[in-house]
């Protein structure tokens, strides 16, 4: 590295008519290319004829500006990209926390039956989840499909969307009543995990519909026949369903490419 | 005006934008792409073809959206077909779909920016990016107004404000004249050429004067197989006194398909 050029130097080279000799205008060059420190220098090297018509456009351009009109506020960052999601989901949500809600006062008319609140808990969030992918309920499915986002990420982020809502409901209804606060909320994820996982194959809109469906005829309508609680529920299966919330979400992992693409059956 | 990243300006290391070989694509049970074979390089570019000739199943899985059945896509040197990961494609991807589905209570700057959102851009650059593609659709003066209260015209040009947000290398626009007046149209020509000169613009219409006035190159398909691809004037060569049409572009669009008619008839 040869040394630093002096800035009486770098002012002669920038000049408009270089006094300079060629030997040493080549060895300005050679340092230039190499020192990034007297490139700007280089760069900031200028007459007194520009230093006082930048001074002058400066002087312009504050002028202006304190003229002109205020700048306008900035924008406050709304919640925005779950906006459409949240209107869309309020009356599916809303029936859900009916559902519960009756699920609670059935319960103080009838002690005698099993709780409802636990069994109807696995089912509650399928119909957000449903809708959180699907190309019938999203207007917009053909624009997001393309986008990069698209996948697992959107519903995942829509699915902890429907979650914020139903998993305080199934809390407060579950203090209601004499349930069991693990083996309200662990099948209530499980389903959850279950739906997305199975939606790698068949789509989230079936999965959520043929899980519901068969929850209701195995466990639900014995269950309320029989007025026992189904043994799936017992107080010693929360161990089993947190290691399934584990294996889904592990199969979910693996399969997070099947979701880049709307298909039809979705 | 903004700042070109040294990435922009990087020479490319594919010779097509995008290139189908054999490509077959289904929509629904019905084969809509069968064998096409499609090389299209920097320009614009339209797509041509009576209804049903799978013009919108072709846009669709070029923009991804669609899984090809069978045969290779290539975008931007990257293959899109099968379980590929199609992140890197689709942050240079801008597509508007013929059925252009929103979400009614957005406006349109915060519509554009959730689609700038989506195709995950830096997220400093994105109310500028918005702004800039609003402006250069000239929707600037309802830029605050909601998606439901926009006429049919406005809303096309939202939808193609959304597809430029990113500054596409790819820009796929189906049917995108439907609904602007003559006047928009002749804007959204200029706007087109503007496009052209560094990214690949597909424009699918059945306006065979727009593509002749803004386009580079012309691709003819029919019953999911290319017809013809070259340039207008060579569309125009096509026709002769005898063929249907009010104009030379028009009288040689109906040559082709009558000459591909009476070869695949045989």
């Amino acid at each position: 590295m040869t040394t630093h050029i002096s800035t009486a130097m770098i002012a002669r080279y920038a000049g408009r008519g270089s006094d300079l000799d060629e030997v040493t205008v080549w060895s300005i060059e050679v340092h230039l290319e190499d020192c990034a420190a007297c490139r700007a220098l280089l760069a900031g090297a200028t007459t007194d004829d520009t230093e006082a018509l930048l001074a002058l456009v400066a002087a312009e351009v504050n002028e202006k500006i304190a003229a002109g009109p205020a700048p306008a506020p900035r924008r406050r960052r709304s919640a925005v990209p779950d906006r459409w999601l949240v209107w869309h989901l309020v009356p599916w949500l809303t029936m859900t926390v009916a559902m519960l809600g009756c699920a609670v006062l059935l319960q103080a008319v009838q002690p005698s039956l099993p709780s409802l609140v636990t069994l109807l808990a696995p089912v509650a969030p399928l119909p957000g989840v449903a809708i959180a992918w699907s190309r019938r309920t999203d207007p917009a499915w053909e624009l997001i499909a393309c986008t990069p986002a698209a996948g697992l990420a959107i519903l995942l982020r829509r699915t902890a969307a429907v979650l914020t809502v139903v998993v305080p409901a199934l809390a407060v209804a579950t203090s209601r009543t004499s349930a069991s606060l693990a083996l309200t909320l662990l099948p209530c994820l499980a389903f959850t995990a279950a739906t997305i996982a199975l939606g790698a194959f068949v789509g989230v809109r079936l999965a959520a519909i043929g899980l519901g469906a068969g929850w209701a005829l195995a466990v639900v309508l014995p269950a309320v026949l029989t007025t026992d609680l189904p043994a799936v529920l017992q107080p010693g299966s929360s161990l089993v369903w947190a290691l399934l919330i584990l294996l889904l979400a592990g199969i979910t992992a693996t399969q997070s490419d099947k979701f880049r693409r709307l298909s039809s059956h979705n | 005006m903004r700042t070109v990243s040294a990435a922009e300006t990087a020479p490319t290391t594919y010779p097509w934008a995008i290139h189908a070989e054999g490509l077959r694509v289904r929509a629904g049970r019905h084969l809509a792409i069968d064998g096409l074979d499609l090389a299209m390089g920097i320009g614009v570019h339209g797509l041509l073809g009576p209804n049903g000739a799978g013009k919108t199943t072709l846009m669709r899985s070029l923009a991804t959206v669609l899984k090809p059945a069978d045969g290779r896509l290539t975008l931007l040197g990257e293959s899109v077909d099968g379980r590929a990961d199609l992140r890197k494609v689709r942050r240079r991807l801008g597509y508007l779909p013929q059925q252009f589905g929103f979400y009614p209570r957005f406006t349109v700057r915060e519509f554009v920016e959730y689609m700038a959102w989506l195709k995950e851009m830096p997220k400093t650059a994105v109310p500028g990016a918005a702004q800039r593609a609003i402006e250069r659709v000239g929707l600037a003066a309802k830029a605050e107004a909601r998606m439901k209260t926009l006429s049919g015209g406005m809303l096309r040009r939202a939808g193609i404000a959304q597809a430029i947000v990113n500054d596409p290398a790819v820009l796929l626009l189906d049917e995108p004249t439907v609904g602007l007046d003559p006047e928009q149209r002749l804007d959204f020509r200029g706007l087109l050429r503007d496009m052209g000169v560094d990214s690949c613009v597909l424009v699918s219409t059945h306006l065979v004067e727009d593509v002749v006035a803004a386009c580079t190159d012309v691709v003819m398909v029919n019953e999911g197989r290319l017809v013809y691809q070259g340039t207008p004037d060579g569309l125009v060569a096509q026709g002769g006194e005898g063929d249907p049409g009010d104009s030379p572009a028009e009288r040689g669009y109906s040559a082709l398909l009558r000459h591909y008619r009476a070869g695949a008839g045989k």
